[in-house]
């Protein structure tokens, strides 16, 4: 998938509930249609990207898993 | 009922009516539903650094996810608004507690440390150790500190409110707590509170 990503976050080694916390923040300050990608480590961070972005609106473009790794792009609504 | 409406309903007999009146209201409790913005109220009573973490994590992710955030701190739970944190973890008297290592090899780390009971009552500041190991491996797993979770609910705007009996109760001053309380409150102001929102916690 072609996703370009206006700015990055690294939540990598970070625990529930850290990366949504951090994901939040990064998402307040960036404007309307932009795009965060965000790496991750927490396994949980999955199922907690969807329910987040369900519940705030904005859109999860993808989710892509690496060793251990995940990767999420989240454009903001 | 709108001049439109009055048009519409002329003439329609009791089924019509009926089939017009359960789509228009599936329509405005739609709308509701989606202009609501979710509550939690949660009520914190426990003072030690494992107790802090469930009333901070929920609060914390309740803000991010846009919810109004409303935390009540009584007895034990002060301690938690404290401007120095000082909290404590107990294993005694907790027998679901591990005690692990949080350095040194994986099969020392691996190993949980059944401490007995009279051990832990009779060893001098055992609790100090074991709060320094849980403070260790908190920080090793990655997990959020009391007070970075803290800082994350009133980023978000949580309303953080202190039990003011319990001040009185303990002999506590206004100025030992952070600045950012949202008010100094009895049971009667927090339940009208906790009665209007969606989600409400006893912790």
């Amino acid at each position: 998938m072609n996703t370009q990503a206006t700015q990055s976050l690294d939540a990598r080694g970070l625990n529930c509930p850290l990366p949504i916390l951090r994901t939040k923040k990064a998402l307040t300050a960036m404007g309307s249609g932009e795009t965060l990608a965000i790496l991750s480590t927490d396994p949980g961070s999955v199922k907690d990207m969807q329910a987040f972005c369900k519940q705030t609106g904005h859109e999860l473009i993808a989710t892509n898993s690496n060793q251990g790794e995940f990767e999420f792009f989240i454009r903001k609504s | 009922m709108g001049a439109a409406d009055k048009i519409m309903t002329q003439g329609l007999d009791q089924t019509q009516f009926d089939q017009w009146f359960d789509q228009r209201f599936e329509t405005r409790m739609a709308q509701r539903e989606e202009a609501h913005v979710p509550s939690l109220s949660i009520i914190a009573t426990k003072g030690t650094m494992d107790w802090a973490y469930p009333p901070f994590i929920l609060a914390s992710t309740a803000g991010a996810l846009g919810w109004e955030v409303s935390v009540f701190f009584t007895f034990y739970g002060l301690e938690l608004l404290k401007k120095d944190l000082h909290l404590e973890i107990s294993p005694l008297g907790n027998p679901s507690m591990p005690m692990k290592m949080p350095f040194g090899p994986q099969w020392l780390k691996d190993i949980n440390w059944k401490v007995p009971n009279v051990v832990m009552a009779g060893v001098p500041g055992f609790e100090k150790v074991a709060t320094g190991l849980m403070q260790q491996t908190v920080k090793s797993k990655g997990v959020a500190s009391i007070a970075e979770l803290r800082s994350a609910c009133l980023e978000a705007d949580a309303k953080l409110y202190a039990c003011q009996m319990t001040v009185d109760l303990f002999g506590y001053s206004q100025d030992e707590f952070i600045p950012e309380i949202a008010g100094w409150i009895g049971a009667a102001s927090f339940l009208p509170q906790a009665q209007m929102s969606d989600v409400c916690l006893f912790i």
